[in-house]
C-alpha cells in the first residue's frame, strides 16, 4: 500500500505515502464500512486508514465510470447485461456530470425532492447506489431514503408516505395448520399483516406449498381481508403450483447480485419471467398487479462463492437490478439471518439494513427489512429496536410481525406483533389503507389514529376462536 | 352463562381497562402451538413475564451455540447398535480450531483438515468396495441436536434401508427382485465432525468415492428449539457444491418432524437420487404425493368457520 504501482487504477498520496487501489471493485470493497463477510471474502481494507482513502478516493470517481467499467464483465454475468442494457441514458442525464461525492451532496440537498429522485432512478445503476451509499453516514441514508417513495400494489397499496406494512409470518415447524392459524390470528388481532401473509414452509414441495396457499387464500377470502398471501418455495415450486390451479397471490424468490449466486439457487432471469407472467395470467390483483415478492442479504454471493471478488454490499446492490425487472410488490433484506461470518454484531446489522434500504429506494423498489438477529450473532433484542425505530424514521416500506419476536421454525428472531405498533405508536406510522379500512370495520382497532387495540375480542372471531378453545373455563 | 353464547361478550370477558395489562382471549391457542401467541400487552408493548422469559430463553441458546460436541461418546453409542455399520465410525475435525473460528470461517468448516481428510484417504486407498452412501455426522450450530437425535433418527432410517452385509444384523437374505427401492445400500463408516457445516459433507462424499452423502447437522438454535436437526442429501457430492445440488430435510426432532417422517422422507430422496442420479432442485421431495392431501378432505383450519 505505501509504494505506487503501475497496476494500480486508482491512487491516493497521503504525505510520503500513496495508497494505491487495483481497479474499480477493489476501492469500492476497500471504502465499505467494516463488516466480517468482507473480511472473509478477504476483500476488506487493510486498516481503518485505508478504509477512509479508499472512501476519499471513491468519492471523486465519476458516475459515468460505473457505465464504462463493469465490476462483473458483461459476457459471463446476465445481471451485469441487465443492468447496462436497461440504463436510461435520458433519466441517468441530470446526475451524468457529479462524481460519487458530488452524487452525496446533490442527493442530500434541497434539489433532490421526492419527485426528482422519482424521475432518476431508472438511470442510477446498482453500483452508483452502492458507491455513494459507502461515503455515507446512517442520518444520510436515512433522509436519503425518506425522500424516495415508492408504491406498490396488489390487493391493497403499499409504500404510501407515512406508512409501514408489516409481514405477518406465521410459520410453524411442521406447517402445522392449526399452529399456523393460531399465529395468523393473533397477528390479526394485533393489526399485522396487510405487506402480506407469507408463510416459510418447514417442508418445500409443491404439494406443501399448495395446500399452504389454499389454506391462506381461505383465511383471506373468509374475513374478506385486503392483503395477500405467499408461500416462500422455490420459484419452479410456485410455477407448478399455478400449473395445478392453487390460488396463487405473489411468487416468491431469494435472489442475489451475480448470475453464478442466482445459478446456486437453482433460477435465471427467465425462470423469474416465466413465473411472473404465470402469476398475471390469474389476475387476482384488485387494486395493483405487482406479482412479485423477492429476499435478499448480504453475504448470499460469497456464501455460493459467486461474489467475483467484490464486497457483500455492492453483490447486494446488484440484487436490486434483478427485482426492479420484474417489479415487485414487495422486497425483503433479511439483513440478520445470514449470521455473524457476514455481519458479526448489532452494529454491521444495523448499517446494512440502512444500507440496503437507502440503495433499493433509490432504485425505486418496495423495500422492507427483517430487522433480526440470529443466536450465533453479537445482538439481542435492543440492537433490534434500535434498527427498527431507524428504519421507520427511514421509511421502510414494510416489516415482519410474528409472535414474541420469536419464529419456531427460521430459529431466528425478527420484530414482533408488538413491535409493529410500538413503530406505528413512536413514529405516527399507518398500515395500508385498504387494510387499515378493515381492521376498524372488523373492529380490531378501536382508534385507527392513536393505534389502540380493542380491548374486547372482535366479534367476528368469537366463532372460530370458541370451537378452538371454548368460552370462559 | 348460557349454553349458546358464542357471539356473547360474555364469552371472553377482558380485563377492565384499570388493568395495566390486557390478558388475550386467545392466550390458550398456545396449547396448539411453540409459538409465542396471546401474550397479552402492556399498552402495546411485551407484558413484563413474557420479555423477561424471552430474555432467558435468548441466554440458553447462546450458551447452546458454544456447547462442544462429545464425538467420542457418541461414535461408541453408535457402535454398539446392532444396525450400524461394521466398520468404526471415523472421527473427523473441520479446519475450524475452535467454536471463534468457527463462526467467522464458514470456508475452514466446510473442509477437514489435513488429518481428517488423511484418514478418508487412507482408508478408500485400502478399500476397494464401492459405497453407495456415506452419512457424515456435523455438529454445526447445536451440538444438542446431534446428541439427542442422531441415535433414533438413524435407528429409523437404517429400518427402511436394506444395508445387505454392511450392518451387523443382516440375517436375512433379500428375496425381493432387485429393483432400484429394494436394492441393497452398500454403507461407509459413518462419519462424525467437530466444527462443521453441510458442505463438509462433499468433502466426505468425494474421498469415500461414496455415490451420495447424507448430512446430519446441528441446526441453528432457535428460542423454541435449541435441538434441531437438519437433514442434507447430496447425490455424488463434489467439493465446491452449491446449495442448488442439496435436498433439505429441516426441524428433526421430537417436538418437530418426528424421526420415523424424517426417515421415510430421507429414504425417498434417497432412492429417487439412486434413480435419478442427481439431487437438489431438479429432485422434488414428492414423498407426501400418495398421501391424502385433497384439502377438501383435509379438516379447514379452525379460522373457518
Amino acid at each position: 500500500m505505501s509504494h505506487p504501482h503501475s497496476s494500480y487504477q486508482f491512487r491516493h498520496i497521503l504525505g510520503e505515502r500513496t495508497f494505491g487501489f487495483v481497479d474499480l471493485a477493489d476501492l469500492m470493497a476497500k471504502a465499505t464500512p467494516a463488516r466480517s463477510g468482507d473480511r472473509l471474502a478477504g476483500v476488506a481494507a487493510h486498516s481503518a486508514e485505508e478504509r477512509a482513502i479508499a472512501q476519499i478516493t471513491l468519492a471523486d470517481v465519476p458516475l459515468k465510470l460505473f457505465l464504462q467499467q463493469a465490476l462483473v464483465p458483461y459476457e459471463d454475468d446476465e445481471i451485469t447485461r441487465l443492468i447496462l442494457d436497461d440504463h436510461d441514458k435520458q433519466a441517468f442525464a441530470p446526475i451524468s456530470h457529479l462524481t460519487v461525492g458530488g452524487f452525496r451532496d446533490w442527493l442530500l440537498s434541497d434539489l433532490a425532492t421526492s419527485e426528482v429522485l422519482t424521475s432518476i432512478r431508472s438511470g442510477v445503476t446498482p453500483e452508483m447506489a452502492a458507491a455513494v451509499s459507502k461515503i455515507m453516514r446512517n442520518q444520510d441514508l436515512i433522509l436519503v431514503a425518506k425522500k424516495c417513495h415508492v408504491k406498490t400494489a396488489f390487493r391493497n397499496t403499499i409504500g404510501l408516505p407515512g406508512h409501514l406494512s408489516t409481514r405477518l409470518q406465521p410459520n410453524h415447524p411442521t406447517d402445522d395448520l392449526t399452529g399456523i392459524a393460531a399465529s395468523m390470528l393473533d397477528g390479526l388481532l394485533y393489526a399485522n399483516g396487510d405487506a402480506v401473509i407469507g408463510i416459510n414452509p418447514a417442508t418445500d414441495n409443491v404439494q406443501q406449498a399448495t395446500r399452504l396457499i389454499k389454506m391462506m387464500d381461505e383465511v383471506i377470502q373468509h374475513y374478506e381481508i385486503p392483503t395477500q398471501s405467499c408461500v416462500l418455495t422455490h420459484v419452479t415450486n410456485t410455477i407448478e403450483c399455478i400449473e395445478q390451479g392453487a390460488p396463487v397471490d405473489l411468487v416468491f424468490q431469494s435472489i442475489g447480485g451475480t448470475q453464478a449466486t442466482n445459478d446456486s439457487f437453482g433460477f435465471n432471469l427467465a425462470t423469474l419471467a416465466e413465473a411472473q407472467d404465470a402469476a398475471l395470467s390469474l389476475k387476482r390483483g384488485t387494486v395493483g398487479n405487482n406479482v412479485m415478492y423477492f429476499e435478499t442479504g448480504q453475504g448470499s454471493a460469497l456464501s455460493a462463492n459467486a461474489n467475483h471478488g467484490l464486497d457483500q454490499q455492492t453483490c447486494e446492490a446488484r440484487a436490486y437490478a434483478v427485482a426492479r425487472k420484474f417489479n415487485p410488490l414487495l422486497v425483503n433484506t433479511v439483513v440478520g439471518f445470514i449470521g455473524p461470518e457476514y455481519l458479526y454484531d448489532g452494529k454491521e446489522i444495523t448499517r446494512a439494513g440502512l444500507e440496503d434500504h437507502f440503495c433499493a429506494k433509490l432504485l425505486g423498489l418496495p423495500m422492507g427489512c427483517d430487522v433480526c438477529y440470529t443466536n450465533h450473532a453479537e445482538a439481542d433484542q435492543n440492537d433490534m429496536d434500535n434498527l427498527l425505530t431507524l428504519l421507520g424514521v427511514a421509511g421502510c416500506t414494510f416489516v415482519m410481525g410474528i409472535p414474541g419476536s420469536d419464529d419456531i421454525m427460521l430459529n431466528y428472531q425478527t420484530t414482533s406483533f408488538h413491535d409493529a405498533l410500538y413503530a406505528r405508536r413512536a413514529l405516527g406510522l399507518k398500515p395500508a389503507p385498504e387494510f387499515d379500512l378493515w381492521l376498524a370495520k372488523m373492529e380490531i382497532f378501536k382508534n385507527n389514529e392513536q393505534f389502540i387495540l380493542n380491548h374486547q375480542l372482535p366479534d367476528a372471531f368469537h366463532k372460530s376462536l370458541h370451537k378452538m378453545i371454548g368460552g370462559k373455563s | 352463562m348460557s349454553q349458546d353464547t358464542t357471539h356473547s361478550d360474555k364469552s371472553f370477558p377482558t380485563h377492565p381497562h384499570t388493568e395495566p395489562v390486557t390478558e388475550n382471549a386467545w392466550s390458550k391457542l398456545n396449547a396448539f402451538t411453540d409459538a409465542r401467541v396471546g401474550l397479552g400487552r402492556s399498552g402495546i408493548s411485551v407484558p413484563t413475564k413474557h420479555l423477561l422469559a424471552f430474555q432467558l430463553a435468548h441466554a440458553q441458546a447462546i450458551d447452546a451455540v458454544h456447547t462442544q460436541l462429545d464425538a467420542k461418546r457418541l461414535a461408541e453409542e453408535l457402535s454398539a447398535q446392532a444396525w450400524a455399520p461394521n466398520a468404526a465410525p471415523f472421527l473427523l475435525h473441520s479446519r475450524a480450531t475452535d467454536r471463534a473460528t468457527y463462526l467467522q470461517r464458514p470456508d475452514y468448516g466446510r473442509r477437514l483438515d489435513e488429518h481428517s481428510a488423511h484418514i478418508l484417504d487412507q482408508h478408500s486407498a485400502e478399500n476397494t468396495a464401492e459405497y453407495d452412501l456415506a452419512i457424515a455426522i456435523v455438529d454445526g450450530l447445536s451440538s444438542l441436536a446431534i446428541e439427542q437425535n442422531t441415535l433414533p433418527f438413524l435407528q429409523a432410517l437404517f429400518a427402511h434401508l436394506d444395508t445387505n452385509a454392511t450392518n451387523k444384523s443382516n440375517t436375512k437374505s433379500n428375496t425381493k427382485t432387485n429393483t432400484n427401492k429394494h436394492a441393497p445400500w452398500h454403507i461407509a463408516p459413518l462419519c462424525l465432525v467437530e466444527q462443521g457445516r453441510v458442505a463438509i459433507g462433499d468433502d466426505i462424499c468425494e474421498r469415500l468415492n461414496a455415490k451420495c452423502v447424507l448430512v446430519l447437522i446441528g441446526e441453528r438454535p432457535g428460542l423454541s428449539s435449541p435441538d434441531s436437526l437438519g437433514l442434507y442429501l447430496t447425490w455424488g457430492g463434489k467439493v465446491g457444491y452449491t446449495d442448488a445440488y442439496r435436498n433439505c430435510i429441516s426441524n428433526v426432532r421430537p417436538a418437530g418432524l418426528v424421526y420415523q417422517e424424517a426417515a421415510r422422507k430421507a429414504f425417498y430422496l434417497l432412492t429417487e437420487a439412486r434413480t435419478l442420479k442427481l439431487s437438489g432442485v431438479k429432485l422434488k421431495d414428492r414423498s407426501d404425493d400418495d398421501l391424502i392431501m385433497d384439502t377438501s378432505k383435509e379438516s379447514k383450519n379452525f379460522l373457518i368457520t
